[in-house]
């Protein structure tokens, strides 16, 4: 136990001593939050609108004001021409062109159809979907009221609830997503570089030749990370709820023993690449590509696991990352208890199971 | 006669077919400080590693401070100190925190430590250093603290597998002073070297060859029975006949 704990010691020590690390381990949840939270937000906010109006009547200038004033949108110019649309758009002035037809409000009221046209720029087609939706949600919202006194027949109303996140706000996708991530980089590519720079050093062959169980040896480099790991989550948890005021929904104790789980994974996964590999620079290589890539593309944080073809979605599966971070979501966002991600965190222990066993069997073959 | 510290008999250890150590038998006796000299690639590594417990032999005997290489490994390594030609420090640690480093996981205790940081500062003459990175330090003082650091927890034997890689001719005969200070308090050493001169301080040395030992004797008797003048021509004879090159 006192060999243990000198080893820890000393641990910690490297990790404080060493600057690059300090900020890839405190630095980059932080960073990476902040970016996330206000730099990368997929919500459209104050998009410029230019406007071509033929009709110059009421109705469309009371819409103009609509548009303007809502957060999402801000008039930037009025056209005169159809001619001076395609400039606007080549100069990248605008996002959205609103076209008003010649006697708008006239034909509004009287023939009860009018045409609206909406030119979005799709050279960046999720932005301009998004856009045009806004806009025509302003439009609805208008015919809706003119039309509040008389019931229209046959209309087919829609009412929209989004549940768990009625604002649609981003960062219930991405602080999942971010915890995900920091943890799977941090966990496999600290451990394993550790300790590869101890085989690399020539130190990892004093240690072995110390009385300490070799076993031991490599366990008590990856505990050092455990402990910083769990204070990332830490981080990103206080930062998401003070700072971007996201709720945990379900149980924090839950979330935090979830999270202890993932860190144990990708911290065996760390292993079992420093039991492979030799130098420190593939250990790196290692990491980024075999686990940072798959978690960013497999774990449904930035693209949605049922749109691919069947091959992929199966893939998906044995990507840890997705599964803790279903679980994530469904604790954080849904407010879930433990009852309904059994199935998730019984893979993830499976996983940490079956890496540690290749990582303590290669390691000892190494060894004899 | 005393029990020798290390004992091996026709100790061999292959990989694949590749026969590294061939059939080795020698002892060395307690106190002794014994050469182990070989050219590049002559199996000297692979032996060291079977006394140190790091690997088991393919076959033959070997006991080291009464323990069997096969099964009693963990025994040995609690009876050894160990430096190796790669630098062995940690170098983002002061000197003091390594020393304490490596003691701890020998399991000495806090007080022990302390005490023996001290001594060992002392004797050293590294009070100005003591609370410096050993990055920033000469080699040749990160050698010695290596050594102490090595001996710290009193081991039976010490094993220093080129510990004067690339250091001056001054620290190296300072470094050998320590040796024979280590040898005289009944500490024994066991030592790979490249330089002949270093040969010649040693007990008794062992000369390997193609991963079966050569010549064993004391350097005295070898230079007599090759009929050379110093070490350097009783090594070129042996290893001019080496079949396996680096």
């Amino acid at each position: 136990m006192k060999t243990f704990f000198a080893f820890i010691q000393k641990e910690f020590r490297h990790v404080l001593r060493d600057k690059r690390s300090l900020v890839i381990l405190f630095g980059l949840p932080v960073v990476m939050m902040i970016l996330f939270g206000f730099a990368l937000s997929s919500e459209v906010k104050n998009s410029n609108v230019a406007i071509l109006d033929y009709a110059q009547d009421d109705a469309s200038r009371l819409l103009i004001d609509r548009i303007d004033q809502s957060q999402y949108f801000s008039v930037h110019q009025k056209l005169h021409s159809e001619a001076e649309i395609e400039q606007v758009f080549r100069k990248g002035q605008v996002r959205l062109v609103v076209i008003f037809p010649q006697n708008f409000q006239q034909d509004l009221l009287h023939s009860n159809h009018v045409q609206v046209r909406l030119v979005g720029d799709a050279s960046d087609p999720n932005t301009s979907n998004i856009v045009i939706n806004y806009a025509s949600s302003i439009f609805r919202d208008y015919q809706n009221e003119l039309s509040n006194n008389k019931k229209l027949p046959y209309s087919i109303e829609t009412e929209t609830r989004m549940l768990y996140n009625p604002q649609l706000k981003s960062s219930y996708n991405f602080v999942p997503g971010v915890m995900t991530l920091i943890l799977m980089l941090l966990g496999a590519m600290m451990t394993s570089v550790s300790i590869v720079k101890e085989k690399e050093m020539g130190t990892m062959e004093i240690l072995l030749v110390s009385p300490m169980r070799p076993l031991l040896v490599v366990l008590s480099k990856a505990i050092p990370y455990m402990v910083l790991c769990f204070i990332d989550v830490a981080i990103i948890l206080l930062l998401a709820v003070f700072l971007l005021e996201m709720p945990i929904r379900g149980s924090l104790f839950l979330l935090l023993a979830e999270s202890l789980l993932f860190i144990l994974t990708t911290l065996s996964l760390g292993l079992l690449v420093s039991s492979v590999v030799d130098s420190q620079q593939t250990a790196m290589f290692f990491s980024l590509v075999g686990f940072l890539m798959p978690a960013l593309v497999f774990s449904g944080f930035m693209f949605p696991i049922e749109n691919m073809p069947l091959p992929l979605r199966i893939m998906s599966n044995i990507v840890p990352t997705k599964w803790y971070y279903s679980i994530v979501r469904a604790i954080m966002v849904k407010g879930l208890g433990f009852s309904y991600v059994i199935k998730q965190t019984l893979i993830l222990v499976g996983m940490t199971v079956f890496f540690l066993g290749i990582a303590i069997r290669k390691f000892k073959i190494r060894l004899a | 006669m005393p029990q020798p510290v290390i004992y091996t008999h026709q100790l061999t250890r292959k990989f694949g077919d590749f026969v590294a150590v061939d059939a080795i038998t020698f002892e060395v006796q307690p106190g002794e400080i014994f050469g182990f000299l070989g050219a590049n690639g002559a199996g000297k590594t692979t032996a060291m590693r079977i006394l140190c417990g790091l690997l088991s032999p393919t076959s033959g005997q070997a006991n080291v401070a009464g323990f069997d290489v096969y099964r009693q490994n963990e025994e040995i390594k609690k009876q050894i100190g160990y430096m190796s030609q790669k630098f062995s420090l940690y170098e983002n640690l002061t000197v003091r925190e390594n020393i304490q480093f490596f003691g701890g996981i020998y399991g000495l205790s806090r007080q022990e430590l302390k005490d023996k940081t001290n001594v060992l500062i002392d004797r050293l003459g590294l009070h100005n250093e003591a609370n410096k990175l050993v990055g920033a330090l000469p080699l040749g003082w990160k050698q010695k603290i290596s050594f102490s650091v090595a001996i710290l927890h009193r081991p039976k034997i010490v094993f220093l597998d080129e510990p004067t890689g690339g250091v001056d001719p001054i620290t190296r005969r300072q470094f050998w002073d320590m040796i024979y200070e280590a040898a005289h308090d009944g500490i024994t050493v066991f030592v790979t070297t490249h330089y002949m001169d270093e040969a010649e301080y040693c007990d008794r040395v062992s000369i390997m060859v193609d991963g079966a030992i050569a010549a064993l004797d004391t350097p005295a008797g070898l230079k007599k029975q090759f009929n050379a003048t110093n070490m350097d021509e009783v090594f070129l004879q042996l290893a001019r006949g080496a079949k396996r090159g680096d």
